[in-house]
């Protein structure tokens, strides 16, 4: 690995701070499971690293029936998993990080070190999406926010300029007959990069749906809202007809290429399958709150 | 550029100081540092969990750790299950059930054992698949690290070696 200068800052402050001193030679780390490994294979090569781990606003885990969430960039999926009110009101973000590697990996890996990476196979990413998540970024000009659908830029590449952080993830309170699920595609059981990923939130309201989002991951340069698909549920039942539609108007949102993990037309088809899919879990929960 | 930075964590209960490069991972400074090399080198990528160790209990690669990144912090490796004189339960039981024949992933899988029954004394069989999922082995198979899991999880429960003294 090349050398380089770390730095672990313990207020955001000060963090600016560094990041701002040293622009586009600095890079975050948070876990590290994706930085370690792009600085070793030489593809990332910061001469500055800063460890974001010990400042207190990206370590922050706090959600509130009214205001919903505030999930710290540096919270580990594991610390998500564990959380009880993450599996309750966020089942499907929570599954997607908890499939995210290895328990080694997910011990360490944080959702938000996920967005920053930028993979279009990114598996918490469509999860955000379709809660509708922004990002809470600060940097040497002050805080924005940032939809989570439009962080992500180009593979590898974010919204975040030289010397901005992601800080927090704002994600609404779920509303009454809501709720959400994460459903990936891999050739095995567990430890694979998503050959299509789906997240979705649905709300219900008098047996119909009042409100829908889709995030698909792993079938466009970056990951992306399948805003008609979601359109298309509004006002009606959840049935077969319904379903299969929202799964072909998701499946036309991407732009899938072929590549290892399977073709374009094999994407597109298990687009529309986990969509499907996933709307429907999301619904069986949504009935029960 | 890149001086070395003087860390201190405790390692395997012991308060511990080291000097390290900042690109210098845990796992180099475990073993070409310390000279704990009980922790192997494998894939480098965070795949195969050779080199896992426990950061305050969590399990972690360590190929995947800044040296400095473990300032304050709690590290326990293969070096620190067993006591002087006696294997830890989960040595004795790999042992037993003939668990490896390289030995290469062993250190890795015993670690994430061990994070598992520190947090689960009594885990179903699945829960321990679940749980070393990030550990490969290629030549015992993984059928015979179960067996010693599960063996050594009932000695440790009837044993009444409690969850801290499993701890080390």
């Amino acid at each position: 690995m090349h050398a380089f200068n770390f730095d672990a800052p313990t207020s955001l402050d000060d963090a600016l701070k560094v990041l701002a001193a040293h622009g586009e030679k600095a890079r975050p780390l948070c876990g590290g499971t994706d930085l370690i490994i792009q600085m070793r294979a030489g593809v990332r090569r910061p001469e500055h690293v800063v460890d974001i781990k010990q400042i207190k606003e990206l370590r922050e885990l706090k959600f509130d029936a009214k205001s919903g969430l505030r999930l710290g960039a540096a919270v580990s999926c594991i610390e998500i998993h564990e959380n009880a009110q993450m599996r309750k009101h966020y089942p499907g973000l929570t599954e997607a990080a908890h499939l995210i590697g290895s328990l080694q990996i997910q011990n360490r890996a944080s959702v938000g070190g996920n967005l920053c990476n930028g993979s279009p196979a990114a598996d918490s990413t469509p999860a955000l999406i379709a809660l509708g998540a922004r990002a809470r970024i600060a940097g040497p000009k002050g805080e924005r926010e940032v939809p989570v659908d439009k962080f992500v830029v180009a593979p590898g590449r974010t919204v975040l300029a030289p010397g901005e952080l992601l800080v927090q993830l704002l994600i609404p309170a779920p509303a009454p007959h809501s709720s959400d699920a994460y459903l990936r595609f891999i050739p095995r059981n567990e430890m694979d990069i998503a050959v299509v990923g789906v997240g979705a939130s649905i709300t219900l309201g008098g047996g119909k749906i009042s409100a829908a989002r889709i995030g698909l991951g792993a079938i466009a340069a970056t990951p992306i809202v399948a805003v008609k698909a979601a359109e298309s549920l509004i006002g009606k039942k959840l049935d077969d007809a319904a379903l299969a539609l929202a799964g072909r108007l998701a499946a036309e949102a991407g732009s899938p290429i072929d590549d290892m993990r399977g073709t374009a037309e094999y994407r597109r088809h298990i687009t529309s399958v986990l969509t499907i899919r996933a709307l429907t879990i999301a619904a069986e929960r949504a009935a029960k709150n | 550029m890149s001086r070395k930075t003087l860390v201190d964590a405790k390692i395997n209960g012991e308060p511990t100081e080291f000097l390290c490069e900042p690109r210098q991972s845990l796992l180099e400074c475990l073993r070409d540092v310390l000279e704990l090399t009980g922790s192997k080198e494998g894939c480098l990528t965070g795949d195969c969990g050779a080199c896992t160790v426990l950061i305050d209990g969590r399990a972690v690669c360590s190929c995947l750790v800044l040296g400095p990144e473990v300032q304050g912090k709690s590290i326990t490796t293969v070096e620190g299950l067993a006591d002087a004189t006696r294997l830890h339960a989960l040595q004795q039981k790999f042992l037993e059930h003939a668990s490896l024949q390289c030995g290469i992933c062993t250190p890795g899988f015993l670690m994430s054992a061990k994070a598992l029954l520190e947090r689960n004394p009594d885990p179903t069989e699945p829960e321990i698949r679940y749980a070393l999922a990030g550990n490969l082995c290629r030549c015992t198979g993984y059928d015979k690290i179960v067996r010693a899991v599960i063996d050594a999880a009932k000695t440790l429960r009837e044993s009444g070696t409690d969850r801290a003294a499993a701890r080390g």
